[in-house]
């Protein structure tokens, strides 16, 4: 397996998402498959080439630092899971 | 032909003469929605009231003399494009309640062009996946055979087009989501240049590959559909300030001075043979349209374009999914003791397992030890496919290839190996990679397959072009669909 157990959990954990056991061992041969399939690349030369992150080369695009009315808060609050006087709520992270 | 069946063109010049009202219309494409629903699932939600009264609104434009080409044209939007108060569910459980507060890019157009929406297309679940299977509600059937998928993931999208429970959709598509579907279920799918169609309102998937764009009846369909979304818009830093040409203008029926490559690479082990001897009568006919066909045309990396994809997509997905966190917005989990456990069981529960696999491979690829190993590596072959298809196009117009190894698969065909789904992108994946254009158009129907579950599918042919040159793609395009009539059949359903 390209993937272990613990390497499966840790990576949901980094990514701060809860895994059931059944799902790490799932995931565990699911993901092991497709990293070795990931290793077609060891065979291609990339020697001195550049990398590509963005497929139309752009040059940081500014915009005119003007105020602009935003979208009302009550609108935004609307789909919030829990709201209180404008604001999200959230649990205590600190208790 | 059934009001339903017939193409925006069509039915435009319907309006326009008066012969026909947007009411009408409307109403006949919500009775077959109404009639086909139950077998083919293509909608996650059907608008019948908004429609109704954006048809009226139409009927008042088109007595006013104000009407546009899409004018009261009923159509599909896929369930990732935000429509302000009407559900935007991205086919996931994480947004199933969410109702946008503003309306996409592309919305906006379509409603001042006046769009007559009958309702949002299932997809797989935020466009991860190849035959709408993922979709956390229900899987839509293919018009074509109801047991076999649609492909994806905007298959909604295609099955809507391909049924005449719409006259024309938006798909969005990040590795053939437009492309795959489309020649799935025998429709017309373009996916533009990256940056020729704003993403604003646009469900965030992998930032530097997505690209909305038309399925449609036909080859003019696109064009039209394209005048209205295509377009730099500031909301979008990535959409490309450039002018749209009138793609109606490329609409030319013949190849005269048209150079087209047809790439080996694309003809993989295990395609179809009725896949492969489609494309290869596909590319007589442009031949005896007047094109000079060119078969020394090379794209050596291909074959590590989806290893590639499947690490780039996913670290970019991993970054934009981690806005799901139960507070600002969708589904909230709010059984745990803390935050933290909160937002662990939001997504543990609000994500279905291809989103999760994703999420997975991109926090892998992107963590300490893994990164130069994978995302660097694939960003350097990225490179080296950007500059196969720039040296390419040095020597072609457009490139035509196959769109899908095969035609549709069965339902629950492929769902419990993840690794297989992904091999049905193989030769539509390597357009996103390099941010060029793709159309699928339909090139013929399965009918000497071996496997009799086969016959009567619908085949896709690929024409890709050079990034911006639509124009190439859609006079190719046209050409050789008003030479062939396999763009008129429709499903018996």
């Amino acid at each position: 397996m390209a993937i272990t157990r613990e390497e499966v959990r840790h990576v949901a954990m980094l990514f701060r998402m809860a895994l059931s056991e059944e799902e790490v061992a799932k995931f565990q041969q699911q993901l092991s498959q497709i990293l070795d399939y990931f290793q077609v690349l060891r065979q291609i030369d990339t020697e001195g080439v550049p990398p590509t992150s963005h497929p139309i080369s752009l040059e940081n695009v500014m915009r005119a630092d003007e105020p602009r009315p935003s979208y009302p808060t009550e609108d935004i609050l609307a789909n919030a899971p829990l709201s209180e006087r404008g604001f999200f709520r959230v649990r205590a992270v600190l208790e | 032909m059934e009001l339903y069946d017939l193409t925006i063109h069509e039915v435009a010049d319907r309006l326009a003469r008066r012969e026909l009202s947007s009411h009408e219309l409307t109403q006949a494409v919500l009775d077959r929605i109404r009639q086909m629903e139950e077998r083919v699932r293509a909608y996650v939600t059907v608008t019948e009231e908004l429609a109704l009264n954006q048809a009226d609104e139409a009927d008042r434009r088109i007595a006013a003399g104000d009407a546009a080409p899409l004018t009261g044209i009923p159509a599909a939007i896929k369930d990732l494009i935000c429509t302000k108060g009407v559900p935007t569910t991205c086919g996931s459980r994480m947004l199933q309640n969410f109702l946008p507060p503003y309306q996409a890019h592309v919305t906006e157009r379509l409603l001042d062009a006046g769009l007559v929406m009958v309702g949002k297309a299932n997809m797989d679940e935020f466009a991860m996946g190849s035959s709408t299977e993922n979709s956390a509600f229900y899987p839509t059937h293919n018009p074509w055979n109801l047991e076999r998928v649609p492909g994806g993931s905007s298959g909604g999208s295609a099955a809507t087009v391909a049924a005449g429970e719409s006259i024309y959709a938006l798909g969005s598509d990040t590795g053939g989501s437009i492309r795959q579907p489309a020649a799935l279920c025998g429709v017309v799918g373009l996916k533009p240049t990256y940056g020729r169609v704003s993403r604003f309102g646009l469900v965030a998937f992998a930032s530097s590959l997505d690209q909305i764009g038309p399925l449609t009846k036909d080859v003019t369909d696109c064009a039209l559909v394209m005048n209205v979304i295509a377009g730099h818009d500031k909301r979008d830093a990535t959409s490309a300030p450039l002018d749209v040409p009138d793609y109606t203008q490329s609409l030319i029926p013949d190849l005269k001075g048209i150079r087209i490559g047809v790439p080996q690479e694309y003809f993989v082990e295990g395609m179809d043979d009725d896949v492969r001897a489609s494309i290869e009568a596909a590319v007589s006919k442009m031949q005896d349209l007047g094109a000079e066909v060119d078969r020394e045309v090379s794209l050596p990396s291909t074959g590590y374009a989806l290893a590639c994809y499947y690490i780039i997509a996913p670290s970019e997905a991993m970054a934009n999914l981690a806005r799901y966190d139960g507070v600002k917005y969708g589904y909230s989990d709010m059984r745990g003791d803390s935050m933290w456990q909160n937002m662990e069981l939001t997504r543990q529960h609000g994500f279905g397992d291809e989103v999760k696999r994703r999420i997975m491979l991109g926090t892998y690829a992107l963590s300490a030890g893994y990164y130069d190993a994978y995302y660097l590596k694939a960003q350097k072959v990225r490179t080296l496919i950007r500059r196969e298809f720039d040296a390419a196009f040095q020597r072609c117009d457009v490139l035509v290839t196959p769109v899908s190894p095969t035609p549709a698969f069965k339902l629950g065909e492929k769902t419990a190996d993840p690794l297989q789904m992904y091999l049905s992108d193989v030769c539509t994946i390597p357009v996103n990679i390099a941010g060029i254009p793709a159309i699928s158009v339909p090139c013929g129907f399965a009918d000497a397959s071996p496997e009799p579950g086969r016959r009567g599918l619908p085949v896709g042919l690929q024409i890709m072009a050079k990034p911006f040159d639509e124009p190439a793609i859609l006079r190719v395009a046209y050409a050789y669909e008003q030479a062939t009539e396999w763009h008129k059949a429709r499903p018996k359903l």
